[in-house]
């Protein structure tokens, strides 16, 4: 609970949630500047029209480095007994979002429920740090460190992987099978903010359908979230 | 003893009317602040230093159905988001802009619960926007997103610009006052 508190305090203070600002009209003035000040690099904006992986298809593999420094691939992950998953909870997490603040601990108990039964939770974080300097690879180490998480906190440098998967903000969650297949897609549970309010665990349901050899109902849903910062 | 005891009661009662008047005096100017700020908007549940606060989608889903020729602007916002923070004070201008022309401005801030009097209640006061501001406390976001805009990922900020059936939905950051009249000027024209 105190790791929580420090969390929203620490989120709030850092409070960037939602979509950058778009490159094109700041170009306007351009590099002949003779101030010594930081230019921050130019950002876009998360497109909102419908692209990334769908429901059915099969998401793509990646290399991101993990904050224990290593480098890490689908391929390669294992479950908690060391063999090939039966399937991979991707969940698109942050350190600063108060949604995924909010959403952190249901993040580390699905993984200790789930990554024993064969579906480890592989967590990403998509911000882009030089935007949101609370998501940097050290604080994602630091925070990973602190709360002990038992799962991999993968970096999207270069945020490559996260517009190919489709994903628009934090925490959003695709769930795959053993073949990278897109069986579900969305929110964790219906209450994002307030784990006391759960009452649809969509996540878990999902999951459990996988394990019983059945589709997710619903396959997709929606909540709200901070949007990607890029 | 007598005197005693009569002094005792008009103290009493002199009292008792004192906390009485200050009681009305107080609600009285509150409900006055709603009726001149939100005339024909749903009445809410409560209300905090003179905002609204909806529990529920339901409540506050005729604001988003309103049949007029007024242009409805409702933003999606919250005060920890940093995107929605920078954008805000565009509304705020358009809406000056556009005083004496049909369309209002509805600002939902989707602030967590426990932080509405710590953080909300301070940010409305001190940006003086308060006649622009309702809270919606619904955290089932899956069963009401789609009734904004099928379009809506869910990421805020998010606004959705209607006039009667037109429905014009922007999910994403606006960046200047002039690219939010753009998107305006879709709908309503001056």
């Amino acid at each position: 609970m105190k790791h929580l508190m420090t969390a929203l305090l620490l989120g709030l203070l850092l409070t960037a949630c939602g979509n950058a600002t778009e490159a094109g009209k700041e170009q306007a003035a351009n590099t002949e500047t003779t101030e010594a000040t930081e230019t921050k690099p130019e950002a876009k904006t998360v497109s909102q029209r419908a692209e990334g992986i769908a429901v059915g298809e099969q998401a793509p593999d990646f290399e991101l480095k993990n904050v224990d420094g290593k480098t890490y691939s689908l391929a390669g992950i294992k479950d908690a007994n060391g063999l090939a998953p039966k399937g991979y909870v991707v969940i698109f997490t942050c350190n600063t979002c108060p949604f995924a603040v909010a959403s952190e601990q249901r993040i580390i108990d699905l993984h200790n429920k789930y990554a024993p039964q064969g579906y480890p939770v592989v967590a990403i974080q998509p911000n882009d740090p030089a935007i949101q300097p609370g998501d940097s690879f050290e604080a994602m180490q630091e925070r990973a460190e602190e709360m002990d998480y038992p799962f991999v906190y993968l970096f999207d440098e270069g945020q490559e992987v996260y517009p190919v998967y489709g994903a628009t903000k934090t925490p959003e969650v695709f769930l795959l099978d053993a073949d990278r297949y897109v069986k579900y897609h969305g929110a964790i549970d219906d209450s994002v903010r307030d784990p006391e309010g759960v009452e649809e665990k969509y996540l878990e349901n999902a999951i459990n359908a996988l394990m019983k050899n059945e589709t997710p109902h619903p396959p997709v849903t929606k909540a709200v979230g901070c949007g990607i910062k890029a | 003893m007598k005197t005693g005891l009569i002094l005792t009661i008009m103290l009493l009662t002199s009292s008792c009317g004192a906390s009485a008047d200050q009681g009305t005096a107080g609600s009285a100017s509150d409900e006055r602040e709603v009726a001149a700020i939100y005339e024909g908007y749903p009445k809410a549940d409560s209300l905090l230093a003179g905002i609204p606060v909806y529990p529920k989608f339901d409540d506050i889903a005729p604001l988003l159905a309103l049949n007029n020729d007024t242009t409805y602007i409702v933003n999606f916002w919250a005060t920890w988001c940093k995107p929605c923070v920078k954008e805000l004070p565009y509304f705020v201008e358009l809406g000056k802009k556009y005083a004496s022309q049909p369309v209002r401005i509805l600002l939902i801030s989707l602030d967590f619960p426990a932080q509405l009097q710590s953080r909300l209640v301070p940010f409305v006061e001190e940006r003086e926007i308060k006649p622009l501001v309702a809270v919606l406390l619904d955290g089932k976001y899956n069963d009401w997103i789609d009734r904004v805009s099928p379009e809506w990922s869910g990421a805020i900020p998010a606004t959705l610009f209607y006039r009667g059936k037109d429905r014009h939905f922007v999910g994403e950051a606006v960046h200047s006052l002039e690219e939010l009249e753009q998107e305006l000027n879709t709908i309503y024209q001056p």
